[in-house]
């Protein structure tokens, strides 16, 4: 489909709305806002065993220390267990957890909640809470996890709200198997098979701002929460869950939030200072440190994803047979559905030559950090491994690898049976990959070339899809008021992490009611406030919620036309929406400005100037994506050197370009960062080694060469402006780009990420 | 312990403990531009100005600045406002927990070397972490400035 271009507002750069806010700094995020308050300081005990039963807990000597408050144990906490992950319900997710559980299970799980007047008082009573363990043996390699006696949660009243193909007492989270076509016959007929394992590590959001939440009871005697997250109606059924509490006495609400990438998918500490404020009425406030974030968070899945490619001699792709075994940690947060995307969001790149597929998956528990939600959510994994093992078909059979794909990539109008059986209505995917071939000089990069010194640089390729909501279960929502000055709110229970939500609904907000997008002020995100969003997760925000924005402008003009009516005492069908006002369409042609609407609608009026509107959607149309990278290996070091990324998107239409752009540039550099640096690794007692910014090295921006990233849109039919979603494909392309990069220049496959100095060079030398 | 030290140009004289490290001091102080990130010197959030040069308020101890002068971002609004909106125009800020310690630094990296090459830039700046933009962005902002700000001189030369 082509892109209409009469759109005024809509698929303009523009600021976002918070900028300059941000920019000088001013105090907008959770800790600014609440320290005034002099909030308990909440403090939890850390297991420092990967698995074992409290024996004992002795809180009375850390009680005694001037300042504490209350020393809270398993024994203190309601015996009901419940789920933290922000899912639409019923969670796929199990309910196994309880707010403190006298069976830990990681290095890192909560033993005891401290809450102190300040921090030197709480982290002098963690010292002095003495605990006696029954310590057990861990079970730490989850490709051993799956019927093995040792069991991560053996108790009785462990609970799948969805039939996901769990079972508690096989560790299992989740399991399934799908396909389509004959697998096994048409893999038997293909001229080759590729079967390779690869491998991808537990790695970390690391966003700049850590976990937090504040709560307090207000004037009401409700419990008020103020959290950085993503997901603020999620977090009240969750609280609600935990607590033993009605929904109806919490409120939840978020501030800026200093980032999340789906880390703020999971209510990772809501519960703590929730059940504080609760048991001692006074406000509490939980801060994570780095290390805390780092440790018992809520990283992504390491899976290990086996993949069995079938081809023909010329390269066309007949069969996918792929096997993901998911490493879900100690608790079962986002397993079912994480590891669904590793098959859904990678095997339909291929549909054009696809004769067959096979997808099947375990996810299982393990003794080690529960995983989440991050960016990519599992399509990172799948892609990372059907990626390469196309890129290893391609250089097997000695066929350029962007020329192969041209061959057996999808294309618009194509049915998807990987894909929910959607079709790509709106699908740019080959323009990508000629622009992206064009951009990144293909032709003359691709090519090995020795720089002399054991410098070699060459190049590497990948395609990534995602998808732009969950089809026929979230659900998106907006409410637009008329303000008394002839301009509007939006009100919002999306959560702009930084990503510029607020800014682009109020664009789309904008563009439906011809007006500024200065004149939208924006507000949410707060369940007493806000209309019912399943939250900002999915790739969802774009596609679902500005669906409901331009729903809920229809219907608010129509409302305006109601008042005018009265007003000029005409009939509704004699008059029409125009920029500033409503206008007669015949006779005197009369006009009415909005502001003339506004004084009406507050003055002996029986019409409402505001109107919502919630989204679902039967689809959940995929964005698409070619990366191509140039590397440089120093062979006497092993060290890469990224020297150029080229990106080419078809996010369907671009709402704001330059945010656009800075969601892709962003999502390539955290890419860069679990491909060459970033590791998680465990030691003996299977605690996190990569437990500070020390260890874990994220990106810096000399780690990252020059981007440049383009876009080709196509217009995607199901939304109103045509856009799809942006925020999650974009990580997906490096992992895969430039590990046949390295290839190219070592002749190695490196399978498991990340591809460190150390690997590449221990790789040539056997 | 008593201290006296100059914050954003004024005067404060404080009762703190010996080891009350200076982001807490600041934050304490009204400064909440100031934040923290890593707790390892790592990312940068926390950059402040002590004498005008650039530290990371996360690993220095309060008692250390006493009789200096500290400058937030709070402080150096006027500063900041020449630059930043050249990054908002990028949608470089995103979600923004960084800016603070990124701008103090670019602030930093102008007062010493006013017209910066993008690798002087990329160099200076190395030390500030952004896990959003994926840096770009915040150097075509920066660029672009330097860019209008010469246009400007040269014009009126």
């Amino acid at each position: 489909m082509s892109q209409p271009t009469n759109f005024r507002t809509v698929g303009q750069t523009m600021r976002k709305k918070d900028s300059m806010q941000l920019l000088l700094g001013k105090g907008v995020y959770t800790d600014d806002i609440v320290r005034s308050r002099s909030p308990l300081v909440v403090k939890l005990l850390r297991s420092p065993h990967a698995n074992a039963i409290v024996q004992s807990i002795r809180t009375d000597i850390a009680k005694k220390v001037p300042g504490v408050v209350d020393v809270y144990t398993w024994e203190d906490v309601p015996q009901k267990r419940f789920a933290i992950a922000g899912q639409t319900f019923p969670e796929p997710s199990p309910y196994d957890r309880l707010i403190l559980d006298r069976h830990v299970r990681f290095v890192g799980d909560a033993v005891a909640i401290v809450a102190a007047e300040d921090e030197k008082a709480a982290q002098k009573a963690l010292k002095l809470i003495k605990v006696e363990y029954q310590v057990l043996e861990p079970l730490l390699d989850f490709r051993t996890a799956k019927d093995n006696p040792l069991l991560v949660h053996p108790e009785e009243d462990w609970f799948p709200p969805c039939p996901v193909g769990g079972d508690n007492r096989r560790n299992l989270v989740a399991s399934g198997l799908e396909q389509d076509g004959d697998v096994d016959a048409v893999m038997a007929d293909c001229d080759i098979v590729i079967d390779r394992t690869y491998h991808t590590r537990a790695f970390n959001q690391a966003m700049m701002e850590t976990f937090r939440s504040y709560c307090e009871m207000d004037v009401y005697g409700r419990l008020h929460v103020i959290s950085s997250t993503q997901i603020v109606f999620h977090t009240r059924r969750i609280l609600s869950n935990a607590l033993g509490i009605p929904k109806s006495r919490i409120r939840v609400e978020k501030p800026r939030i200093g980032g999340g990438f789906g880390a703020k998918q999971t209510a990772v500490c809501d519960v703590y200072p929730a059940f504080v404020a609760l048991k001692t009425g006074r406000p509490a406030e939980i801060i994570y440190t780095r290390e805390e974030s780092q440790i018992a968070g809520s990283p992504r899945h390491e899976m290990q994803v086996r993949v069995r490619l079938g081809a023909s001699k010329e390269g066309r792709i007949r069969v996918l047979d792929l096997y993901t075994l998911s490493n879900s940690g100690a608790y079962g947060e986002h397993g079912p559905t994480t590891v669904g995307l590793s098959g859904h969001k990678s095997i339909p790149l291929y549909t054009a030559s696809l004769e067959a597929f096979r997808f099947g998956y375990d996810v299982v528990y393990t003794n080690v950090q529960a995983a989440g939600a991050y960016r990519g959510y599992g399509a990172t994994q799948g892609l990372f491994a059907l990626e390469s093992a196309v890129n290893e078909l391609a250089e097997k059979l000695g066929q350029d690898p962007t020329r192969l794909r041209d061959a057996n990539m999808l294309r618009e109008g194509m049915y998807m049976p990987a894909y929910y059986g959607e079709t790509a209505r709106a699908c740019a995917l080959d323009r990508c990959m000629e622009r992206c071939r064009q951009i990144f000089d293909w032709e003359h990069k691709y090519p090995v070339r020795d720089m002399g010194d054991g410098r070699i640089r060459a190049a590497g390729v990948a395609m990534a899809m995602q998808g732009s909501c969950i089809s026929n279960l979230d659900v998106g929502s907006a409410v637009v008021r008329l303000a008394d000055d002839g301009t509007f709110n939006l009100m919002i229970g999306a959560a702009d992490m930084g990503t510029g939500c607020d800014t682009v609904l109020a664009q789309m907000t904008a563009e439906c009611m011809d007006c500024s997008v200065d004149d939208v002020a924006v507000f949410g995100a707060d369940t007493d406030a806000s209309p019912y969003d399943s939250g900002s997760y999915a790739s969802s925000t774009t596609y679902l919620t500005g669906k409901a924005v331009s729903e809920a402008c229809d219907k608010l003009k129509k409302n305006l036309i109601g008042i005018a009516a009265e007003l000029l005492s005409c009939p509704e069908d004699s008059l029409e929406f125009v920029k500033g006002g409503v206008k007669e369409l015949g006779g005197e042609q009369r006009f009415v400005s909005l502001t003339q609407l506004a004084v009406k609608s507050q003055l002996n009026s029986s019409h409402t100037a505001e109107a919502a509107a919630s989204c679902a959607s039967p689809v959940s149309p995929p964005p698409y994506m070619v990366g191509m990278a140039e590397i440089e290996v120093d062979t006497r070091t092993g060290v890469v050197t990224v020297l150029d990324y080229k990106a080419v998107v078809d996010c369907g239409t671009p709402i704001n370009p330059a945010l656009a752009r800075i969601q892709t540039e962003g999502g390539i550099v955290q890419g860069i960062g679990h491909t060459l640096m970033e590791n998680v690794t465990y030691g003996s007692r299977g605690q996190i080694l990569e437990n500070s910014f020390m260890q874990y090295r994220l990106p810096t921006r000399l780690d990252m060469g020059k981007l440049q990233v383009e876009f080709e849109s196509s217009f995607e039919p199901t939304q109103p402006f045509g856009a799809k979603s942006i925020g999650e494909i974009v990580i997906n392309t490096p992992a895969p780009a430039i590990a046949h990069a390295i290839y190219r220049a070592t002749g190695v496959w490196h399978r498991t990420l990340p591809i460190t100095a150390e690997q590449i060079a221990l790789g040539l030398e056997t | 312990m008593e201290i006296t030290l100059t914050l954003n140009g004024r005067t404060v004289t404080a009762s703190i403990s010996p080891d009350l490290l200076l982001i807490d001091f600041l934050r304490d102080h009204g400064c909440l531009s100031v934040k923290r990130g890593c707790e390892s010197e790592v990312c940068g959030l926390c950059t402040v100005l002590m004498d005008g040069q650039p530290i990371l308020s996360c690993s220095m101890l309060t008692a250390r600045a006493a009789g200096h002068s500290i400058y937030t971002l709070e402080g150096l609004q006027a500063e900041a406002q020449e630059f930043v909106g050249f990054i908002a125009d990028q949608g470089a800020d995103q979600c923004g927990f960084c800016n603070p310690g990124f701008v103090m630094n670019t602030i930093a990296l102008l007062r010493e070397n006013p017209d910066p090459t993008d690798d002087e830039i990329r160099a200076f700046l190395a030390g500030n972490l952004c896990r959003c933009s994926g840096y770009e962005g915040q150097l075509r902002g920066i660029r672009s400035f330097l860019n209008t700000r010469n246009a400007k001189k040269e014009e009126n030369a």
